[in-house]
């Protein structure tokens, strides 16, 4: 049976693939590389809405959530109160009770504040939310948050649109190996052999927002990373061949001719 | 009166319940969450909490964010 469902908490997703909806030149390219990416799973934001000009459109206008299930985030939150309220309003902007928390530490390489990002996972948790933190890609912390309840836990694989690939493989397979709620590796992810990468480490998914949206082409390269992510699953799946210094024949060795 | 709507000062002509601050403001409830000082309001709510000079609101929507 083919393995082709991300299950976290009580949904289950057909697409290992999560993606943003932010940073898109135009909305009408946003959607085309929704559907290109194949995902089920949108992140977006909450900010306050532009009172000023009402003329701009809804975001809800152009993603059909009948068919995305939306995850609100707590970006820009850099407490663990702020996150706690962001998602509160996301809670009710919304139609669910997911959140994908973020407490950030540091606004130069937003990595997340540990000990602010478990204080909000757990009053959320407490709350009812489904929270999916981003955090670092530290062994140490994802268990935290798994033991203060998170439905999931998201190493990030490089800093937030850094789009440097998976600078620590080792850290993100020894999360994996410990973890029992899924692991998701969020930012970081470049190109399309990064996400494969990420996959073949064995997590259950990867979140990205720039490293599609920032392309020269974010449609087609929303579809390089829908196949990559398979790409890397499969071949997780099937069991890559061990690493050897030299060389082992493909083709026979007996019936050579001229020997 | 005066709040102070999304970080700004705003007149109103009097206290006025959030469904009718959002009718005013032209705002589909349906796509928008409002924090009354610091706390959120419930949709259900919109039409029984009464704004009165002073109190802070916030009104937020989803834009696109990773």
């Amino acid at each position: 049976m083919p393995d082709n469902l991300l299950t976290i908490a009580d949904k289950s997703f057909s697409s290992r693939l999560i993606v943003g909806s932010g940073k898109y030149l135009t909305n009408d390219q946003m959607v085309q590389a929704l559907e290109a990416s194949g995902a089920e799973m949108i992140t977006v934001a909450v900010r306050r809405v532009n009172l000023s000009d009402r003329s701009a459109a809804s975001l809800l206008d152009h993603i059909d959530t009948s068919r995305y299930f939306l995850l609100p985030n707590t970006a820009g939150c850099y407490s663990a109160d702020e996150a706690v309220r962001a998602a509160h309003l996301g809670r009710e902007a919304g139609l669910s009770n997911w959140v994908k928390l973020e407490v950030i530490g540091d606004e130069k390489t937003l990595f997340p504040d540990n000990e602010a990002l478990l204080k909000a996972t757990r009053i959320l948790v407490a709350e009812g939310f489904v929270v999916l933190p981003y955090t670092n890609d530290d062994p140490i912390t994802c268990r935290k948050l798994e033991e203060a309840g998170a439905a999931a836990v998201m190493p990030l694989g490089a800093p937030i649109g850094s789009g440097l690939g998976i600078q620590n493989p080792n850290n993100i397979q020894i999360i994996k190996e410990a973890s029992s709620v899924p692991v998701i590796v969020d930012a970081g992810v470049g190109t399309a052999s990064d996400a494969a990468i990420a996959m073949e480490l064995g997590v259950d998914g990867v979140l990205m927002n720039t490293g599609i949206a920032g392309a020269n082409n974010p449609v087609d390269m929303a579809e390089a990373m829908k196949l990559s992510v398979k790409a890397g699953r499969l071949a997780y799946l099937a069991g890559r061949i061990p690493k050897k210094m030299y060389a082992t024949a493909s083709s026979p060795l007996d019936g050579v001719i001229g020997t | 009166m005066n709040i102070v709507l999304n970080g700004e000062t705003y007149k109103t002509d009097g206290p006025l319940t959030i469904g009718r601050l959002l009718s005013h403001l032209s705002i589909d409830r349906r796509r928008v969450a409002v924090e009354h000082n610091m706390n959120v309001v419930k949709k259900s709510n919109y039409d029984s909490t009464i704004v009165n000079s002073g109190d802070a609101i916030e009104v937020v929507n989803f834009v696109g964010g990773g």
